[in-house]
Order: C-alpha cells, then structure tokens, then sequence
C-alpha cells in the first residue's frame, strides 16, 4: 500500500481475502484454477469499469479480455508495490481509456465551489430567520429500501450513473459499486485524496438528486 | 469565541460536509457541530439517509459477468501461457 492512508472506509471491501502471494503463486505455476476463479470474481467488476468509459458491451469484454491477456503478459513485471487486483484495475482503465474516444484529459479536478444541491433549495444567506436552512427540505423517499433495486428505480439509478462526467462515473463504479477503499481508487485513478473524495461526493448527490427527481415526479399533484 | 460555540451549521453547508462525515474525515469540532444540527433537523437526517441508502443501493447493483466465449478463449489464453 503505497500511499499512508487507512482511512476508515464507510463501504466495506468486497471479500476477496485470499492474499496476493497465493493468487500469484498459483498463475504462475500455471494453476487454472486459480485463474479462473480469478476471472470469474473479477471480470464482473472490470466490465463495470470498462463501461464507464467505453459505450457498448461487447467492446467493454474485449477491454476486459485484453486487461487478463495484459495481466499474464506482463504478471513477471508486478512490482508488488500495490494490491494485485489495484494493478488489474489501473490495467483496464488505461485500456479502456484508450479505447474510449473521449478520452479524459488530465485536467485536474478544481471545481469544489460548486454546490451539490441546487442553491434555491435553501433560504436566502441574508434570511432574517433561518438563513441558509431549507426552504424545501428533502422528504423521506416512500417506498422501501429494497425496492429502490426493482423495476423503475432501478433503471433511474443506472441513468443516473451514465449521465454522471466520467470523472465521477469512474469513483462512484469503483468506490459503491465495487467497494474499492479510498485508497485503492486513487492509486488506480491517479487522483488525490481530495480530489477522489470531492468526486465522490458529487456523484453520489447526483445519483441521490435523481432518485428525488424521480419520486417528485410521481406524488399526486 | 469562546470555547465550545462554534456558529451553528446552517444546513446549506452541512450537505456539502456529508461525504467527509461518511468518510470520517471531519476534525473532531466539526463532526461534533455537524451531529448536533442532524440531531435537530429533519431535513438534513432525511438528507443523509438518503446519501446513505443511495451507497447502500449503488453496492448492491447486479453485477456484470463475462459471456462464455470471453471466459473460454481466456482460459485457452491461459493454457498457452502457462505452457510457453
């Protein structure tokens, strides 16, 4: 872990327990097994990944596939200096990225100003009462948390990452998606702490506002 | 000022604040003003339970998998270098 941060992370890594040296010492000697177990609990999130960046499926799976081609090419070279499945990340994001037209320029992340929910949603600064508490306060959503994952919510959610700047697309796959830590994604993004931090926080506020935007839309007027 | 009155957080910068409360990165102060206008505000703990539902909600997504003829012809990519 190259970079001093442990941070706690508010999502839990997904279970991948079995330690690197087994993982690698098991491709190596040329156990399929290994590897296709690898593959089978990878790929899922690489896909993920890849398709923040390019636009349909099938080229996402050939990213995918020439990030595990690129792993074995190149898994003599794996300097160790960050966790395997950080450099098989960091591995399909410069393929994807390369695949991917707009490709994200490195300008680098300054737009902290910005406020994640929309300003007049909230009393005027100058209030007599009140200033700067909201006007039109967020109401819980009605329905239950499990149904968020069915049907229209659903679909909602997805629209939402999609229509998120890649930037944010790519934290918020790696971070809630794929439970990455903070860490982990700003060594295979090459972001700040900051910076990943500030990303995080405008995506999820979208992906929230989009869910409001959605139920709003439905109350009875 | 003196010590332990810090200004109320007005609601308008505490949602700009959530990320680093989830993340625990607020410095003790900050935390401890931040919680005490959530224990008196509805509208910002409904708007960090919503935050909250929407990660809870972003993890749980169905994952992707990789179709069959990509797993196979890795496989077979494998085999290969295994054997060179």
């Amino acid at each position: 872990m190259g970079r001093a941060d442990s941070s706690a992370d508010s999502v839990e890594r997904r279970p991948d327990s079995r330690d690197d040296e087994t993982l690698l010492e098991g491709i190596s000697s040329g156990d399929e097994r290994v590897f296709s177990e690898l593959v089978s609990s990878w790929s899922g999130g690489m896909l993920r990944l890849a398709l923040v960046y390019v636009g349909s499926r099938a080229v996402a799976e050939e990213v995918v596939q020439e990030a595990w081609l690129t792993v074995l090419r190149d898994l003599r070279r794996f300097e160790r200096r960050s966790a395997l499945r950080t450099w098989v990340l960091g591995i399909v994001v410069n393929l994807a990225r390369s695949r991917s037209r707009a490709e994200r320029r490195s300008i680098p992340v300054a737009l902290a100003d910005e406020p994640v929910v929309d300003p007049s949603r909230f009393r005027p600064s100058h209030s007599a009462s009140w200033p700067d508490h909201w006007a039109l306060g967020p109401v819980p959503w009605p329905v239950p948390e499990e149904a968020l994952l069915a049907g229209e919510t659903r679909e909602v959610i997805l629209g939402a990452i999609v229509g998120l700047p890649a930037a944010q697309r790519e934290v918020i796959v790696l971070r809630d998606l794929e439970g990455a830590s903070a860490a982990e994604t700003c060594n295979v993004l090459g972001l700040t702490d900051t910076n990943q931090r500030v990303l995080l926080h405008r995506g999820r506020a979208r992906v929230r506002e989009a869910l409001e935007r959605y139920f709003d839309a439905m109350e009875p007027t | 000022m003196i010590q332990g009155e810090l200004p109320e957080l007005p609601c308008r910068q505490l949602v700009e604040l959530v990320t680093d409360y989830l993340e625990d990165r607020l410095p003790p102060q900050e935390r401890a003003r931040f919680e005490a206008h959530l224990a008196d505000c509805e509208y910002c703990e409904a708007y960090l339970e919503q935050i909250r539902q929407t990660i809870r909600v972003l993890g749980r997504l169905p994952e992707e998998s990789l179709s069959v003829e990509a797993r196979d012809a890795l496989l077979t990519a494998f085999r290969d270098w295994a054997r060179s």
